[in-house]
């Protein structure tokens, strides 16, 4: 699952993609002309809306991937960086570059597209622009207090308004969609034009117009990757008719002891039930957490056998279907329950001295067990926890 | 000979959206523009007022928080790229040569003052918005961050309000 840096794109090679998205950055601003001043105004008098055309139309792009993306389990969007606000910082700051703007006719991406092709006026903003970072830096004591001021965190604006992605998603691209449609209007208003156009053109722009509500309405309709998981695992449960590969005690206590490496021995229950008592050699990932990023290599390994317990058996079943949609692991459940198997191995009782040959090795076996398991348990101290991969959240802005 | 036309803008926002979805997808982080800006006035003053920026508490926590140094940042290398790139479809599109555009009614002096005035309230503005039009508007309409829709609408809103006042650099 994306995003892919830092464990699949290392953080040395992230300069090499920082430098093409750069490249790809630079060339289509200038190629959408925002290296033109006149241009880059025109939005603020009426006669060139280039500038919201572009900037909304990628907005939307990027917003409309980054929800599908996430509601497919593509891309988890806990990690991606997202800007944190601080309220009157953001306004303020906002009114600052607006009024830059007006005045200076760039922003600061644009101004080095212009100066790139050796506009004067490009660069003398570059320029400009660090003296106003230069400022801010040396003078940061006096504002620091707006600057920090009612900070609100990484809040995102549908979870600030206590909507789905889905839905801000909807709104956000109608809003685009109907400024497109006014500016034009207004655009042709101010250059005296007349609204004319053909069948053709016409229909093109109402298809093209379409096309990012059906890729919302996608999401929408389609259950997300853990709504879907889940109700496979609920319609299975439904039909009950799921074949479950069952581990006995007595073997599960064999393969510990013997082949304790090809194992992940998970208890699923709880962490405080996990912590209060378990079985030796065993890990825990609760039932709740099964669709965390973190634990997913578990079930996408084939190098080891999962075998699930827990102390009844729908939960460990639920954990075993559950893990067999997250991926392709190698799944077992305990036959029975984990008091169960404390009872029959750890606590095997001496039997009566009547009692058949079969009877005393079988108890043989099982103290012998308990035994090495203890020991074991003893070596392997820390394999307590499951060796979760360290999920770190990518860092960003401009800062 | 004439440059040629500009791309159509939906295509070129298409174009720019896909890039900034690809950036998130790759890095988990968005575009950006005034950060780079940022670092280069910090190893600026790190290199000419070394002193100074060891006893001014802004610029030493800057260095504690970026231990390789100002310069060995993710968007300094991201604008290296956008230089490249902007120059290279300037090429292509025959738009390359010294040039200071202004208004019909601006002079030159007036349109360079304006564009380093302007350019120093946007520095300032990007710093109190932790990010300017691409970093902290664009990208964070990307990733529906709160704050970047806010700065956003700071910055077109405010910019709308002014337009009035500044016809004589723009307009007829």
């Amino acid at each position: 699952m994306a995003p892919l840096v830092p464990d699949i794109i290392g953080n040395e090679f992230n300069f090499v993609v920082a430098l093409f998205v750069g490249i790809a950055f630079g060339y289509i601003l200038e190629q959408a002309g925002f290296s033109s001043t006149k241009k880059l105004v025109g939005l603020f008098y009426g006669y060139d809306f280039t500038v919201l055309r572009v900037f909304f139309t990628a907005g939307i792009t990027a917003m409309i991937g980054v929800v599908l993306f996430s509601h497919f389990g593509l891309l988890d969007i806990s990690l991606i960086y997202i800007n944190p606000t601080f309220l009157w910082s953001a306004i303020v700051g906002g009114a600052i570059m607006g009024a830059g703007f007006i005045i200076g006719g760039f922003c600061p991406g644009t101004s080095v597209c212009a100066a790139s092709i050796g506009k004067l006026d490009g660069l003398a903003f570059v320029f400009g622009s660090m003296i106003g970072i230069l400022i801010f830096a040396e003078l940061f004591p006096v504002f620091e207090p707006l600057y920090m001021a009612k900070a609100m965190g990484p809040v995102r604006i549908d979870v600030f308004f206590g909507l789905s992605p889905v839905s801000w998603a909807f709104i956000l691209t109608a809003i685009a969609i109907i400024a497109f449609y006014g500016t034009t209007w207004v655009e042709y208003r101010v250059r005296n034009k007349q609204m004319k156009f053909s069948r053709t053109t016409l229909n093109r722009t109402y298809l093209v117009s379409a096309i990012p509500f059906v890729l919302i309405l996608l999401a929408a309709i389609f259950p997300s990757r853990n709504e879907r998981i889940h109700k496979m695992v609920a319609d299975k449960k439904e039909q009950g008719k799921c074949v479950f590969k069952e581990i006995s005690s007595d073997k599960l206590a064999d393969e510990l002891v013997n082949n304790y490496y090809k194992i992940n021995l998970i208890d699923v229950r709880t962490k405080e039930e996990f912590e209060k008592d378990h079985l030796p050699l065993a890990i825990n990932i609760p039932l709740d957490e099964f669709l965390d990023r973190k634990y997913e290599d578990y079930f996408k390994q084939k190098h080891k056998t999962n075998i699930f317990y827990s102390n009844d058996s729908i939960t460990h079943k639920e954990a075993c279907l559950t893990a067999r949609f997250v991926g392709k692991s190698n799944n077992l459940i305990l036959r029975e329950t984990a008091d169960a198997f404390k009872h029959i191995i750890l606590q095997a009782q001496a039997p009566d001295l009547n009692a058949g040959k079969e009877i005393y090795e079988e108890y043989l076996f099982r103290s012998e067990a308990a035994r090495k398991l203890s020991e074991l348990q003893t070596a392997f101290e820390n394999l307590n926890k499951p060796v979760t991969k360290e999920v770190k959240k990518a860092s960003g802005g401009c800062s | 000979m004439k440059s040629r036309k500009y791309m159509n803008p939906y295509l070129a926002g298409f174009l720019l959206g896909l890039t900034l979805l690809g950036t998130i997808y790759i890095t988990g982080r968005g575009l950006g523009a005034s950060g780079a800006m940022k670092s280069v006035v910090i190893e600026g003053v790190n290199t000419i007022a070394p002193q100074h920026a060891e006893n001014t508490q802004y610029y030493a926590h800057y260095a504690a928080e970026h231990p390789n140094g100002p310069m060995r940042s993710w968007l300094v290398i991201e604008v290296l790229g956008v230089i490249i790139g902007a120059f290279f479809s300037g090429v292509i599109s025959d738009r390359v040569g010294w040039k200071l555009e202004k208004g019909p009614r601006a002079t030159n002096t007036m349109r360079v003052i304006g564009a380093i005035v302007g350019g120093t309230l946007f520095g300032l503005g990007s710093q109190f918005g932790r990010g300017c039009t691409s970093g902290s508007a664009l990208s964070g309409m990307g990733v529906m961050s709160f704050g970047g829709i806010i700065t956003m609408m700071a910055i077109f809103g405010v910019a709308y309000m002014l337009a009035f006042f500044f016809r004589r650099l723009w307009m007829r």
